[in-house]
């Protein structure tokens, strides 16, 4: 085995002299149809921040209308003509928002953004190989996922709107023009769009598996690997056994909507007008659906889990707590998103009997998830901790995702759940455990391995402020969301003037709007400091900055193609050997010292 | 012109904010970057201990505050139950949270970084894991307990002698239908369903059991503490059942009826006593985006005694006969006697 690696490595070596000896590099092969693994990281990441940016805004919008619907804004008519008519926004337009914004930071931010970025970027380098497994796959993987944004972004200019049917995207309100303006020409590109992104991500998966399984550097058992390698792993694993089954749901629905075809549809009477479909079931698009949609979530929560063990250990100077059960509990995780997708079915008409088995199951995976809290607070304790903006968020994702995980434990009870579905306190805790948490964890790979991707630093206390009103402002926002969805106002209620019972939160929502307003403005200004950091940043003069033991900060200061000048180091212990014998930090490179004491 | 100046306020806030940062970096190279860093490490210390306790502060203040307005009683059998579950969840996640919340600040703070402590390297302990993963699992199946016997209750068959009344969900309305005098919901196609011939469910003349059917929208009357059991459908798009004081919820689907019962345990006017706001309504609320007019999808409960409830029943007109004018007999008579009066006149 291991010199079937050594030779791969060789050959990969070889390649990279190859390269290097031509100076066959040109502006595009290295910045855009690049094959460099770093490059297409950064290309997902910063498509994800403009996607971010794009999402944010939209969410900024409809929280207008929200904290003030009888108020009119004549600027919004001056930019979206008919959609803010009067200054007001008009209600397809403000489900074309939400939509948008649900499947724009679902998709595009925090699974493209997320894991394609920090998968690209961290596997080869901490695992110990050159590159990924195929790098032409991996490039176009980024080209397709980079195909699927246009696609999206084209769908926002077409005259009946963007889908418009939530992120969910139900038929038969999808299937059907008649329907609703956003299920026209908008909610074709939603499907194509999303079939290339699917593709997108079915190339990186099997690109980032047979990575980590093929490629690891002499030495590398797999119970060396980073944690942030094992969550990336079965990040992937999830991606590539679900994703299809979207692909499929996807292509049913666009055979419903042009093709005739009566896959979700049956007995419908649409404006009027009686439709020949019969014997479809619409409920069984929700169940292809969230056969991908629930371990969609762990795909966007699993990489920053992983993100946050390194970030914790590294800046504790404390080995992460427990490795084996972090290892144990991603596991189970991975095992159990698949066995819990009905739970976003309770009060479909589900067969009771069924629905228990999700309760049972949907409950045992908050047995792993307070395994892993447990240890990242273990993790801390007696630590000797750094606080950098990096140790900030991820401690902040620790906080949202006790939080945000906690409220799951009312959601995943069918019994509370009949009184809480699609109210606001779903909003509140997908956001807080799943939105929120995750782009926590995003934010802390950003400021700990920019050094990394950019050769300079973030500036500081740029990234003080952004974490502080980063943290005070996701509380502020969502926190009380809770409370109105206890009382029991629905979701996706844009006004909520013409109800007796759900109009009692009026300054509640002009605060949560104004926050928010501040909370965008300072993510723009963290965009400032990324953007001027590449640039401008103070430079890095150390190659291992965070004093971390993983294999990322052996290579140079800005590593080229290959990672690694010469040979690839050999690893010779696990990534965690912080404050060990006294030694404050102990890198995997170096050999096991006689006398050393085992962990 | 004010935008414009908003605009051009925020972009100077912006650069100010922009400056001090930059600024800040060259501050720390003159007085020494390693003592700066020292510095700024104690003071997000104390900023996570400071927002740890500002932060349980306000969760309890958020409590006090909005306690009136979340959950009136509960107005059905059912939705006492889902309470109960509720709050036994409130409890014990409520203590976990405060705990968890505590010990992550608590750490952060306690632990941050000083030249006199070595960090301690603890990689792991078998028995403290185990123990975490045991406790949790006590703890989830206790509550898996308590929720499936409350769940297997609610969902249950509806007793024998429960009120029937189907709900029909349409962009962007409530439509219902009451069995009549036989207690059966006739049969419906929804290739019948013929808003301009008086026949907007789609119901089957032929089949008897319609012609006592009676059919009417937006408001739906309930018997007080006499189960009712609805009979859920749509005819466009899903939309969803949503009665948030009785704590019950059901999805309306195309294609595919679905059922729930419960029970209401008070009138609409006893409620109005309880809550103090006469104007309180049972409403009816779409909790399934169902398109343009989803937030407005409203329809009306009155929850009333068997006396009342009888009297306006009586004063409705079984569908059929407002569809089929000539089979009424109150409209017949008319007819016979001019009828008759032709006859007479020949």
């Amino acid at each position: 085995m291991s010199e079937v690696l050594n030779v791969q490595q060789g050959m990969a070596a070889g390649a990279v002299h190859h390269d290097g000896h031509h100076h066959h590099e040109t502006f595009v092969s290295k910045y855009i149809f690049s094959q460099d693994h770093k490059t297409i990281a950064k290309q997902f990441l910063i498509t994800g921040i403009i996607w971010a940016i794009i999402g944010g805004l939209f969410s900024v919008l409809f929280r207008l209308q929200l904290g003030y619907p009888e108020q009119s804004f004549p600027i919004l008519e001056t930019f979206f003509g008919n959609w803010a008519k009067g200054g007001q926004i008009q209600p397809e337009f403000y489900y074309a928002l939400v939509t948008m914004h649900g499947t724009v930071l679902v998709f595009f931010v925090l699974t493209a953004g997320l894991s394609g970025t920090f998968a690209n970027f961290l596997i080869p380098l901490q695992v110990g190989a050159r590159d990924m497994a195929s790098p032409f796959l991996n490039m176009l993987s980024y080209w397709f996922f980079f195909l699927a944004s246009v696609i999206m972004l084209s769908s926002l200019f077409i005259s009946t709107g963007p889908a418009s049917g939530g992120w969910t995207i139900y038929p038969p309100l999808s299937a059907l023009g008649e329907a609703s303006s956003g299920s026209k020409l908008g909610m074709d590109f939603w499907l194509v769009s999303m079939a290339m992104f699917i593709v997108s991500s079915l190339l990186g998966g099997i690109n980032y598996i047979s990575t980590i399984l093929n490629l690891r550097t002499k030495g590398m058992s797999m119970t060396r690997l980073p944690l942030t390698i094992w969550a990336l792993f079965f990040t992937a694993v999830l991606g590539v056994l679900s994703f299809p089954v979207l692909l499929s749901g996807a292509i049913l629905l666009l055979f419903d909507r042009n093709l005739g075809t009566s896959f979700f549809l049956s007995d419908i009477v649409v404006n009027g007008q009686i439709l020949p479909n019969e014997g479809g079931s619409a409920i069984l698009f929700q169940h292809l659906f969230w056969f991908l949609g629930h371990p969609e979530v762990y795909i966007i929560l699993l990489p920053a889990m992983g993100m946050v063990s390194e970030i914790l250990s590294v800046n504790s100077r404390k080995p992460i707590f427990g490795y084996m059960a972090m290892l144990g509990s991603l596991f189970a995780i991975t095992i159990l998103a698949f066995l819990v997708w009905a739970h976003h079915m309770f009060v479909t008409g589900l067969n009771p009997f069924l629905g228990s088995i999700f309760v049972l199951l949907t409950l045992l995976i908050a047995v792993p998830s307070a395994i892993k809290v447990f240890n990242w607070l273990t993790t801390l304790w007696r630590g000797n901790i750094r606080f950098t903006p990096a140790t900030l968020f991820a401690i902040g994702f620790v906080s949202l995702f006790i939080s945000g995980g906690l409220t799951g434990i009312f959601l995943g009870n069918s019994t509370i759940d009949i009184h809480l579905h699609d109210t606001m306190f779903v909003v509140a805790h997908f956001h807080i455990v799943m939105g929120v948490a995750s782009m926590f964890g995003m934010f802390a790979g950003i400021y700990h391995w920019f050094p990394k991707m950019f050769g300079r630093y973030l500036n500081n206390t740029l990234g003080y402020l952004h974490f502080w009103v980063t943290i005070i402002g996701a509380y502020l926002i969502f926190w009380p969301m809770h409370y109105q969805g206890l009382a029991g106002i629905p979701r996706r209620y844009l006004d909520k003037r013409g109800w007796v019972s759900f109009n009692q939160f009026p300054e509640l929502d002009k605060m949560i709007t104004i926050v928010s307003i501040v909370v965008f403005a300072v993510q723009l200004m963290f965009v400032f400091n990324f953007i001027y950091s590449i640039f401008k940043g103070r430079k890095v003069t150390n190659k291992n900055p965070w004093g971390a033991n993983t294999l990322e900060w052996t290579t140079p200061l800005r590593p080229g193609h290959g990672n690694w000048e010469g040979e690839i180091p050999e690893v010779h212990r696990w990534a965690y050997d912080y404050g060990k014998d006294g030694r404050e930090f102990i890198p995997q490179v170096e050999e096991i010292g006689e006398g050393e004491s085992k962990h | 012109m004010q935008t414009l100046f908003i605009i051009a306020i925020l972009t100077l806030g912006f650069l100010i904010t922009f400056q001090i940062a930059k600024a800040s970096e060259y501050v720390a190279v003159l007085r020494g970057e390693e003592k700066v860093r020292k510095q700024t490490n104690k003071v997000n210390a104390f900023m996570l201990l400071a927002f740890l306790i500002i932060g349980l502060i306000g969760v309890y203040y958020c409590n006090e505050k909005f306690k009136g307005r979340i959950l009136g009683e509960a107005a059905s059998d059912h939705g006492v139950l889902i309470d109960r579950m509720l709050y036994i969840t409130i409890a014990l996640t409520g203590i976990v949270f405060v705990v968890t919340q505590i010990a992550l600040f608590w750490f952060s703070f306690k632990y941050q970084e000083s030249d006199k402590r070595k960090a301690f390297y603890y990689p792991h302990n078998n028995k403290l894991e185990l123990i975490w993963t045991v406790i949790p699992a006590i703890a989830l199946t206790v509550l898996v307990g308590f929720g499936l016997f409350y769940w297997f209750k609610i969902t249950g068959d509806a007793p024998k002698d429960s009120m029937i009344v189907e709900v029909t969900g349409k962009q962007f309305g409530w439509e219902f239908r009451y069995p009549g005098n036989d207690g059966i919901l006739g049969k419906k196609f929804y290739k019948k369903v013929d808003p301009a011939n008086n026949n907007p469910a789609g119901q089957l003349w032929e089949d008897e059991a319609n012609h006592d059917d009676l059919f009417m929208e937006q408001e739906m009357h309930l018997v007080v503490n006499k189960p009712v059991k609805l009979v859920i459908g749509a005819k466009d798009v899903i939309h969803d059942v949503g009665l948030a004081h009785f704590r019950m919820k059901m999805d309306a689907v195309p294609g595919t009826p679905t059922t729930m019962w419960f029970t209401p345990r008070f009138t609409t006017k006893e409620m109005a006593e309880k809550t103090g706001k006469p104007d309180f309504t049972y409403e009816i609320s779409c909790d399934q985006m169902c398109g343009r007019g989803h937030y407005s999808m409203r329809g009306v409960i009155v929850v009333e005694t068997q006396e009342e409830f009888d009297v306006w029943l009586a004063g409705k007109k079984p569908q059929y006969l407002v569809a089929n004018p000539d089979k009424d007999p109150s409209m017949a008579k008319p007819d016979s006697i001019k009828a008759v009066a032709s006859v007479i006149k020949e």
